[in-house]
């Protein structure tokens, strides 16, 4: 009798694979269904983003870092707005301040509309992707008004925003509130408690707690983890302060804390947070100017400095090198996706391939942050 | 069949002089090239197009409405589009098995329309073990589906066409147990004896005869959905998990099969369920049409039409589903299957066989019928109440127009 020989397939998830949302690459090994190992492998869209810096000047930078996470450009901008401000000393208008929030908190849901849909739709429900996109377009003909991009906005500005809030977007915005509100019910209830989806993310690649902390987890990944961290609340910038919300985090509502229909449902509760961000903000802007008198050609002293706020994918931090020339000496971004991929290898021994792409939308993972 | 050919041979008397075979032969290939090309692919081409229209609606878009009145050419057009494709063999590919999977599973699916009857009469041929040869012949589907994934080369493929194979052969267990409280009733395999066992009204079907019955038709007819690779269970070709599974690498009309076979599929459940539970083509106008006197028994209009209707509202059905559910996991599919469906398909025929018992021995049971069939009323009821529901709660634009 000849011996009968069994060995581990490798797998080559990406770089062209639907659910790896960009040019991803995993190499996996399985036994049949079931995943042994996975090797993320980052690079695929690395455009160097980080040496760009050092060849153009602070404002001329600003474009590029609508590139960073291109899901949620606004907050990228917002990031480095805030960096360079705190290593010059610059001074912000408060006007300024409440169009950056609420253009920041605009993108954000539109950016966790997106890993909703795309979410439901590698579960398999291809139904709810086309309303939650319905949704978005609609902030994105809002933030077209505002700053006349649709998706790479480069409307945060060092010193303030590029342009005032357009007639009658106040309204605009409000109606879209009323209109949005009560459809996250709606999305809950096509999509979020049905029977399967329920049953596919439950339970599924638990990160506790500890693991997700000492894996450097950030945003909503690391609250649906129960860690009640936010840095708007805990190292809060610009005028956050000032308004109220919540930090949601997860609850194991159906499975364990940490699962992926925590991260799942983490995201849904911070969309209806961030409109009651935009509320208070539109209620409580004061008039006045919208960028203050900056130099055409910014020098910030010499120096070195990180700051970090909250993107739509959680941390995104600038840390900047100034030699007090025209350019950057040396720009390091540190984004939430690529922390999401190092804790991949980790938790993802000894689940199927089809908790893997639950796994990967789940941590909503962007490719062109993972790499800049 | 065999009547229709004897027929034509005793008006043409030409024919013979021809041996018996070849005129069967030629007279079996004719019908069967009528077959494909003006119900089966037909079929499939329309289903295409309707099930992107559905989809369309159900996803609050507009779907195909280019080509034709609300873009009902589409799938022409897409046809012919696939025909000019290059047909692609991989390199690396096991080129015989690669060309001939895809015949294998059309052949497979298309063998099954010889015992799906229209109509009273209406039928390619009644064989007298007519579900036995679906079950038998259907099975070549997984044969020709585990070919494409293996020959392919591609290791997405190959995982695609084992899931594919693993559920088919799970599945096919409890839909066969599920049939047999049916065919303990009805004393035949056949499919116009078991259609003639029920009568028209809809507590005279099968679906509401007894308990067992009445879950014996959902276990068939969620198991024929996995049986078609249908959402919930369309694990074998989840495109965002395995590309496009057993079928990523074909191009071109070879490509074209596979979805063919899909579409058709959705006919073949459609009808077998209709024959089984639900009555069939029995109609009370059967009646009248043979009081008319003018449209002969064989012929029967009404009761076709009525199949049909069934089997389209099944078909849409079916395509609903598939656009509302995400998809189930390999293990919970499997879970699914051996520790629900077929311990319950086994409970159903020895409660069939005691009902049956038990039945003769008290007429009195014959009314639980009346029971199942409110039961059974109540499920669309449900379903209806919780889409007003929706539509009350609903704050966006609802749009019930299918035609924009």
């Amino acid at each position: 009798m000849t011996e009968f020989i069994t060995e581990e397939m490798t797998l080559n998830m990406g770089p062209q694979h639907p659910s790896t949302h960009g040019v991803l690459r995993f190499q996996l090994t399985s036994d049949g269904e079931v995943i042994h190992s996975v090797k993320p492998d980052v690079g695929y869209l690395h455009r160097s983003i980080e040496k760009i810096a050092e060849k153009v000047t602070y404002h001329g930078f600003m474009p590029y870092t609508d590139r960073v996470d291109y899901v949620a450009a606004m907050n990228s901008n917002f990031a480095w707005a805030l960096t360079v401000e705190k290593l010059g000393g610059y001074q912000v208008p408060e006007r300024a301040e409440y169009l950056r929030v609420i253009a920041a908190e605009l993108n954000r849901i539109s950016s966790h509309l997106i890993m909703l849909g795309v979410m439901a739709m590698d579960i398999g429900a291809v139904t709810p992707f086309p309303y939650f996109l319905r949704e978005r377009e609609t902030i994105n003909d809002l933030l077209e008004e505002l700053c006349g991009a649709r998706l790479t906005y480069n409307y945060i500005r060092i010193g303030g925003v590029s342009s005032d809030l357009p007639d009658g977007f106040r309204d605009r915005a409000l109606r879209f509130l009323d209109h949005f509100e009560p459809i996250i019910d709606e999305f809950n209830r096509l999509i979020t408690y049905n029977e399967i989806f329920v049953n596919r993310l439950a339970n599924i690649v638990i990160i506790p707690r500890e693991q997700a902390i000492a894996w450097a987890l950030v945003g909503p990944n690391l609250r649906a983890s129960g860690v009640k961290w936010d840095l708007r609340k805990d190292e809060p910038y610009s005028i956050y302060p000032q308004v109220e919300f919540d930090i949601p985090v997860g609850k194991g509502e159906v499975g364990t804390v940490g699962d992926c229909f925590d991260r799942f449902i983490v995201r849904v509760d911070e969309m209806r947070e961030s409109s009651k961000i935009i509320r208070q903000c539109l209620d409580k802007m004061p008039e006045g100017e919208i960028q203050s008198k900056l130099p055409r050609q910014l020098k910030p002293p010499k120096g070195e400095v990180y700051v970090r706020s909250e993107s739509a994918r959680g941390e995104m931090g600038y840390y900047l090198v100034s030699n007090g020339g025209l350019n950057p000496e040396r720009v390091k971004i540190r984004t939430g996706s690529f922390s999401a991929m190092a804790i991949m290898e980790e938790v993802s021994k000894g689940i199927m391939i089809a908790d893997m792409v639950a796994l990967i939308s789940s941590l909503d993972v962007i490719a062109p942050e993972i790499d800049r | 069949m065999e009547r229709l050919a004897d027929y034509i041979v005793y008006n043409l008397p030409f024919l013979q002089q021809i041996p018996r075979v070849i005129v069967d032969l030629i007279i079996m290939l004719f019908f069967a090239t009528c077959m494909l090309l003006f119900w089966v692919a037909l079929f499939a081409g329309i289903t295409s197009w309707v099930e992107r229209r559905v989809a369309g609606r159900i996803q609050s878009r507009i779907g195909p409405n280019r080509v034709g009145p609300q873009g009902f050419l589409q799938w022409i057009a897409d046809g012919l589009k696939c025909f000019l494709k290059e047909d692609f063999v991989p390199a690396a590919a096991d080129k015989k098995l690669f060309l001939l999977a895809p015949y294998i599973v059309f052949a497979g699916m298309f063998a099954v329309f010889v015992v799906v009857p229209f109509g009273d009469g209406l039928i390619i041929s009644n064989l007298n073990i007519g579900i036995f040869y679906v079950l038998a012949i259907s099975s070549l589907v997984v044969v020709g589906i585990l070919m494409s994934g293996w020959s392919s080369n591609n290791k997405w493929s190959l995982l695609g066409g084992m899931r594919s194979a693993a559920q088919i052969v799970s599945y096919e267990i409890p839909v066969s147990l599920a049939i047999l409280p049916v065919i303990l009733l009805t004393g035949s395999l056949g499919m116009q004896d078991i259609i003639r066992a029920q009568g028209p009204y809809p507590w005279q079907w099968f679906a509401f005869h007894n308990p067992f019955t009445f879950i014996a038709f959902f276990i068939f007819f969620i198991g024929a959905l996995a049986e078609g690779n249908r959402t919930p269970f369309d694990i074998p070709e989840a495109e965002s998990e395995l590309v496009a599974g057993y079928n990523t690498e074909y191009s071109g009309m070879r490509f074209v099969f596979f979805f063919f076979a899909e579409w058709a599929n959705l006919y073949i459940i459609a009808a077998l369920t209709v024959t089984l539970f639900l009555g069939g083509w029995n109609t009370p106008a059967h009646l009248y049409t043979n009081l008319f006197g003018l449209l002969h028994r064989s012929v029967d209009v009404a009761g076709t039409f009525v199949f049909i209707l069934k089997s389209l509202f099944l078909v849409f059905v079916i395509i609903w589903i598939r656009w509302t559910l995400p998809r189930l996991r390999v293990d919970q599919m499997m879970d699914v299957c051996w520790k629900y469906f077929v311990p319950f398909s086994f409970a159903n025929i020895v409660g069939t066989i005691i009902w049956m018992v038990l039945a003769d021995a008290a007429p009195v049971l014959g009314y639980v019928r009346y029971i199942l069939f409110v039961v059974g009323l109540m499920v669309p009821l449900a379903i209806a109440m919780k889409i007003t529901r929706n539509f009350r709660l609903a704050k966006s634009e609802i749009h019930l127009n299918p035609f924009i």
